[in-house]
């Protein structure tokens, strides 16, 4: 499989948000707004593709029985520096996203790649389907954000499109983005399955 | 290179080896952020008071605490007295609304910016904004500071009541228990307590909040 | 008295007013992967209540006596992870050992647990808030419960959709979120009742 595939196999094919539905707590948790949402995404795929690289380099010198709780500690300790480098040079976000950072370690999408992929493949592939899970998980957030704002406050990326007063504040709200989530993944299916 | 075998000694060796590399990078990007994230805390309590104040060239007084008040002697650059900003905190409706309100010397609200709070993301958030325009010049020991709905005169946030009287409240208290309470000869009459909203006001029908 | 009756109002918020599933978005890949019936939901609904309470104890005494202690705070999430990984595994063993009934019932769900946020959000929040020892493993029981009751309702939903024709774009998954936007709805209408409890209780 050539690196070009695996990107785009991670965007359309493996989509983490509408096909493979991991990392659920924060698509649902931080999409009130598509710059959250988009937030939430390319903190995880920095930390995807990170934790990808450092696995496929170590991957040789950890033995079979203690493969688990060392991929954690990995991820753990990336999801830690990346909390302390937002924290510093980006309050806002961290103020936004707040108790999501943390659990960017439980997200089953990046265990699930060191498991699924990082272990069984070089570096540099490694990359390439860090890069392309964690686009199609940013995609994923950013769309899923960008019509709740939209249908709930009328604005999109907190560029207002249709007055002050408009608001269905649902889609902002906890149903909302159950909801949105739901009918997103039947017009994904729509689109990709019979296209 | 061949995978290494799970025997004990090496299952021990990695773990431990991984942990210690682990907690040493851990440790030295802390050394670097925390001043930083420090610094930043600061530069956003100093910026949040100059807002408040409405000045730029002003001296801040060490903070001082009444209960859980935190506020701060203002003065400007000559040394005259400007008045007090205070850190203020009351129940809002998702959870802790903390206020930074800046007072003159006369107990009139020059400022104020929302440092904290849980309110409903389009509701209660706006809270930032909302009252900008019109509570500034007010002064809670003279003007009747509570939302018009109780009888008040401060327009409250379309369909956010409760966080509307979380904000006021807020305020109200950080003018009597700091200013009213600390400097008697400011010439803030204290005015006959104002009527808290009830438990039964609570009922009123109201869209979401 | 005070501290009893905020007590009462941590695990009434915890249960009904932000319940952790649909109004804090916290332990979603159970919520959706395994209620599509009510024992299984109520069983994995048990098997996390029981591990919340453990692991908030252990990582309340972990922060207090050993990361407040040697300042070490930015090692929480990576030992809070570790920590909760090593419970899980070590809980299987020993309901294995000592109570085979309740590990037939709960054991399958156990592996599961360690990759569900809830665990480790629920820890990171009790010491966020603030929480004494107490008011931690009470607000970690009711978060328990009140993942155990959005479990069984939500599985209750979904042994009903069963039985009904549903477009077929919309079978799985997608039906199964529009539910759960529904049933969180329900759950909103709890919003606001911790701030009129909490003037009633004079808080």
């Amino acid at each position: 499989m050539n690196n070009f595939k695996v990107l785009v196999n991670g965007i359309i094919k493996e989509n983490p948000t509408f096909v493979l539905l991991l990392g659920m707590c924060p698509t649902l948790g931080t999409t009130s707004s598509a710059i959250n949402g988009m937030s939430m995404g390319l903190a995880t795929m920095c930390v995807l593709i990170l934790s990808n690289l450092i696995i496929a380099s170590i991957k040789k010198l950890i033995p079979d029985a203690v493969r688990i709780p060392s991929y954690i500690v990995v991820i753990a300790s990336l999801v830690t520096v990346l909390q302390m480098v937002i924290k510093a040079y980006a309050p806002d976000i961290d103020k936004s996203l707040g108790l999501f950072i943390p659990l960017i370690v439980v997200n089953c999408i990046i265990l699930g790649r060191a498991e699924s992929f990082a272990a069984k493949n070089g570096p540099i592939a490694s990359i390439f389907d860090g890069i392309g899970i964690g686009l199609g998980f940013t995609l994923g957030l950013t769309s899923l954000g960008a019509v709740r704002e939209l249908l709930g406050t009328g604005s999109i990326f907190g560029v207002t499109l249709w007055g002050e007063s408009y608001g269905m504040l649902m889609f902002v709200l906890a149903p909302g983005a159950f909801l949105v989530l739901g009918y997103l993944i039947v017009l994904f299916n729509k689109i990709t399955k019979k296209a | 290179m061949k995978k290494l075998k799970s025997s004990l000694t090496n299952m021990l060796v990695v773990l431990t080896v991984i942990t210690i590399v682990a907690a040493g990078v851990l440790a030295s990007v802390n050394a670097v952020t925390a001043p930083q994230i420090e610094k930043i805390n600061a530069e956003n309590l100093a910026a949040g008071i100059k807002a408040v104040m409405g000045s730029d060239d002003i001296q801040v007084s060490e903070p001082w605490e009444v209960d859980a008040f935190t506020a701060y002697d203002i003065k400007d650059a000559q040394g005259q007295e400007l008045g007090k900003a205070v850190v203020t905190t009351e129940n809002g409706f998702g959870g802790p609304l903390k206020v930074l309100v800046g007072f003159s010397t006369e107990g009139n609200i020059l400022g104020y910016t929302v440092l904290e709070h849980a309110e409903t993301p389009g509701l209660g958030a706006k809270a930032g904004e909302w009252f900008q325009d019109k509570i500034l010049g007010m002064n809670p020991g003279k003007n009747n500071f509570t939302v018009s709905k109780d009888g008040g005169e401060v327009d409250a946030i379309t369909a956010s009541t409760i966080t509307s009287r979380a904000f006021l409240r807020a305020i109200q208290n950080a003018y009597d228990k700091i200013i009213a309470g600390q400097d008697a000869t400011s010439g803030a009459t204290q005015q006959a307590k104002k009527a808290e909203p009830s438990a039964a006001d609570m009922g009123t029908p109201e869209v979401i909040e | 008295m005070d501290y009893v009756l905020n007590l009462i109002l941590i695990i009434i918020v915890a249960i009904f007013v932000n319940n952790v599933v649909l109004a804090q978005f916290l332990g979603i890949c159970p919520f959706l992967g395994v209620s599509k019936k009510v024992d299984t939901a109520s069983g994995m609904g048990m098997a996390v209540t029981a591990v919340l309470v453990v692991a908030t104890i252990v990582t309340y005494l972990l922060q207090v006596y050993v990361l407040n202690a040697f300042g070490l705070q930015y090692l929480q999430t990576i030992a809070f992870i570790l920590v909760i990984a090593a419970l899980v595994q070590m809980i299987e063993i020993i309901l294995k050992k000592t109570m085979p009934a309740l590990y037939q019932a709960l054991g399958v769900f156990l592996p599961l647990i360690t990759t569900n946020c809830c665990i480790l959000g629920v820890a990171i929040l009790v010491i966020q808030k603030d929480y004494d020892l107490l008011e931690g493993i009470v607000y970690a029981l009711s978060t328990g419960i009140g993942f155990l009751l959005a479990m069984v309702l939500f599985a209750g939903l979904r042994e009903q959709l069963d039985l009904i024709d549903v477009p077929k774009s919309f079978r799985g998954v997608p039906i199964a979120l529009v539910t759960a936007g529904l049933l969180a709805m329900a759950f909103m209408g709890f919003s606001g009742v911790d701030g009129g409890l909490k003037i009633l209780f004079g808080l």
